[in-house]
């Protein structure tokens, strides 16, 4: 008796030693990974044309900061390496290869631009590397398919247009709908998903269609002609200097449509405000992060959490800016990923654990709101919440929409 | 840039032919070593600094393909006398050129090539016969506006089939022809340019030492001289302005199929804007110059970058301005005179 329970013992012991052995060696790290750090590359632009988003670059490498101070991700501290692209194709294709090949970082995060990641698009899907959470809301970014190392973050803007189609036949299924796009593919985009959205019956209830080139001084006439037409309904597909012109322009004749504004121009800042705040009120617009300016998140724990990493780790930052919201939501999102990805560290791993983050909660995203991915739905973020113009702020009202 | 300045240097790579070719030689051979010597020295340098060798070839491929552009840009401001800020343009058109070809009509990217210059000659041509009327600073800003005009034209709707509006187009990066399997597609790619090149620098200097080039330069230096001598001042002046976009639009065909995309923010302002700086780095009327240009442009913004992210183009300018306060002939110039 004695002896067999010895034996049992032992047995016990080397089963639990054999059962350890596997679990040391399930450390796995690909190139940019290690004991003690994570590398990882970002490219934005700091300079050039669109150097106002290079904020967002600061604002990630300030929340990278502050994950290492508290003791990093599952014990490994993470190391931004970003470069300057300038929002130039040419540029963005040597600095990838540059993070890729000679920096040798395990993935790319959050690199910025349309046009810019379409030139990188091919070359990291050849070479496998993690193109994770890309800051920019064309709806390619989600093709798991054909491009299984890529993934957008943001609500794509597809997305977005199916959610007015879908207010509009709720509450106004009698609209004479006129819109107004900008000629290339994010307009498009828009456009696609609108009449998506509104069906094969619901796209009969467009009236006017009229688009502008980014390179028009003015919108004036399209405005004109799409009062003329009779819409009651607007739908404005414009970039933020057209959109304070439409809004302008349409106080100025006179035409008071339903008004929606994508998101892309729904700043109280830089629209509203220089198209006049009186002449703006009632525009309706599709939220998904907390806007850092409304009164209403003053006593919200996300948003102060979010104050207090900027006073400390961003004191430079303009808190009014959304993109520092936007750097702070989207760094929130990849360490989450990352903690998932444990000890196992390859790319394949990391990809994986990117594409099954399950209702993940972050704090500056507009409560309700949750960041979703699976191996077949690579956009994380898939809700928005419609809001009004009161004058001052956009305020929220009614459902949650998408799923 | 007055005349005389830029008139001096071009006597000396005629007085010494030989040694001059001995150079050339010698340089050209280490061109072509590069890649391969590049695997070797590099983990020498281990430690040092940390390059990896096929991402420094794809550098080295663009510093070629610059060299191309500025040595075209070189033809029209250092030997015809002429300004052009709107070179970026004709690169752009070189590029969308290859790129449509190989995208929509599936020409192979070789054939590209020679295409896209000749086009782009011919534009180049037509647009300096009324263009180059205008003298001087005039020119200049005629050829600013080019270069202005030009990315947005290619966001043009009526277009858009062929050009792919802001989405530009994405070709496929050629591999080493018939199966070769000891080159990888950035060797091959180095290779396929730095034979290009060679020609183009070929063609250059003969052009340059021959009846057409004592023209631009007489042209450049007395006009209404060149005139009574029986120059066609008018037809020399947008001859030089023609060859000088086709070498610009074989490099932008180069870059395309190096890049492998081209969109229209590709093609800035910036970026004829950085052939002139190229080009005045370089030296001005000199044919090595363009490379010496070429690796300025392609590698200072990227230590200008790793100085200070804040403010990268303040570091570049400081660069800028001590290279022309210490080579105020240009880097080719420099290395002049240490030759004595």
């Amino acid at each position: 008796m004695l002896i067999s329970r010895r034996v049992m013992i032992a047995s016990v012991a080397t089963a639990a030693a054999a059962h350890a052995l596997p679990a040391m060696a399930q450390k796995k790290y690909d190139t940019g990974a290690s004991d003690k750090e994570i590398v990882f590359g970002h490219t934005g632009p700091y300079s050039g044309p669109a150097s106002a988003y290079g904020t967002i670059g600061k604002a990630i490498q300030a929340y990278v900061a502050k994950v290492n101070d508290d003791g990093g991700v599952n014990g490994r501290k993470l190391k931004m390496i970003t470069y300057d692209d300038g929002y130039s194709p040419p540029k963005m294709v040597e600095m990838v290869r540059r993070l890729v090949e000679q920096d040798e970082v395990l993935f790319l995060f959050n690199t910025l631009g349309t046009p810019t990641n379409t030139a990188i698009h091919k070359y990291v899907n050849a070479k496998k590397v993690p193109h994770l959470f890309v800051a920019t809301g064309a709806t390619k970014w989600g093709d798991p398919k054909n491009f299984p190392w890529t993934m957008g973050w943001q609500p794509n803007y597809q997305t977005e247009g199916k959610i007015y189609a879908q207010y509009i036949l709720d509450n106004k299924p009698d609209a004479k709908i006129g819109i107004l796009y900008q000629n290339d593919d994010y307009g498009k985009d828009y456009l696609h998903g609108f009449e998506e959205g509104l069906g094969e019956k619901g796209r009969k209830l467009i009236v006017s269609k009229l688009s502008y080139e980014v390179t028009d001084p003015t919108i004036d006439s399209q405005i004109v002609s799409l009062k003329g037409s009779g819409a009651d309904t607007f739908f404005n597909i414009t970039t933020p200097k057209f959109a304070a012109q439409a809004i302008r322009k349409s106080a100025d004749i006179e035409w008071k449509p339903l008004h929606f504004l994508n998101n892309v121009s729904a700043s109280v800042g830089s629209v509203l405000t220089p198209a006049g705040l009186d002449k703006s009120v009632g525009i309706i617009t599709a939220l998904y992060a907390k806007d850092p300016t409304d009164p209403q998140w003053a006593n919200d724990k996300g948003y102060q959490d979010w104050l207090a990493w900027m006073n400390k780790y961003y004191p430079e930052g303009d808190k009014k800016d959304t993109f520092n919201v936007f750097g702070y939501n989207v760094a929130y999102t990849l360490v989450a990923a990352l903690k998932q990805a444990g000890d196992n560290l390859t790319r394949e791993n990391v990809m994986k654990q990117a594409a099954s983050l399950k209702n993940l909660e972050v704090p500056m995203l507009l409560p309700g709101i949750k960041v979703s991915t699976s191996a077949t739905d690579f956009y994380p973020i898939e809700q928005e919440q419609l809001a009004k113009f009161n004058g001052k702020v956009f305020e929220l009202f009614g459902k949650v929409y998408g799923n | 840039m007055t005349s005389n300045q830029a008139a001096a240097p071009l006597a000396t790579p005629l007085a010494k032919p030989a040694t001059s070719w001995v150079t050339t030689g010698i340089f050209i051979a280490v061109l072509f070593a590069l890649p391969y010597l590049l695997p070797v020295v590099l983990p020498e340098l281990e430690g040092i600094i940390t390059l990896k060798a096929n991402f420094m070839i794809f550098q080295f491929t663009l510093v070629i393909i610059y060299a191309i552009a500025i040595l075209g840009l070189n033809i029209v401001t250092g030997y015809s006398g002429q300004i052009s800020l709107g070179h970026g343009a004709f690169y752009a058109i070189g590029a969308y050129t290859a790129a449509v070809l190989m995208d929509k009509l599936d020409v192979p990217y070789w054939a590209t090539v020679p295409v896209s210059g000749a086009l782009c000659m011919v534009v180049g041509f037509l647009f300096g016969l009324p263009a180059l009327r205008l003298t001087g600073h005039y020119l200049a800003l005629a050829t600013f506006a080019l270069a202005l005009a030009v990315p947005q034209l290619l966001k043009y709707k009526h277009i858009e089939w062929l050009t792919g509006g802001v989405q530009g187009i994405v070709i496929l990066k050629p591999d080493a022809p018939f199966g070769i399997k000891f080159m990888n597609a950035d060797q091959w790619l180095y290779y396929f340019c730095l034979f290009v090149a060679c020609i183009m620098f070929w063609l250059a200097m003969n052009l340059i030492r021959g009846r057409f080039g004592r023209a631009m330069i007489a042209i450049r230096d007395h006009p209404i001289a060149a005139e009574a001598m029986g120059v066609n001042n008018a037809m020399v002046k947008s001859m030089a302005f023609g060859i000088s976009a086709a070498y610009t639009g074989v490099a932008g065909a180069l870059g395309a199929i190096a890049i492998a995309f081209v969109a229209p923010d590709s093609f800035t302002v910036f970026l004829s804007i950085s052939f002139l700086v190229g080009l005045v780095i370089g030296g001005l009327a000199s044919i090595s110059g363009a490379i010496f240009g070429a690796i300025f442009i392609q590698f200072v913004p990227n230590i200008a970058d790793s100085i200070s992210k804040a403010a990268p183009w303040a570091i570049y300018g400081m660069f800028l301005i001590a290279a022309v306060y210490v080579m105020p002939t240009g880097a080719a110039g420099l290395v002049r005179r240490l030759r004595g």
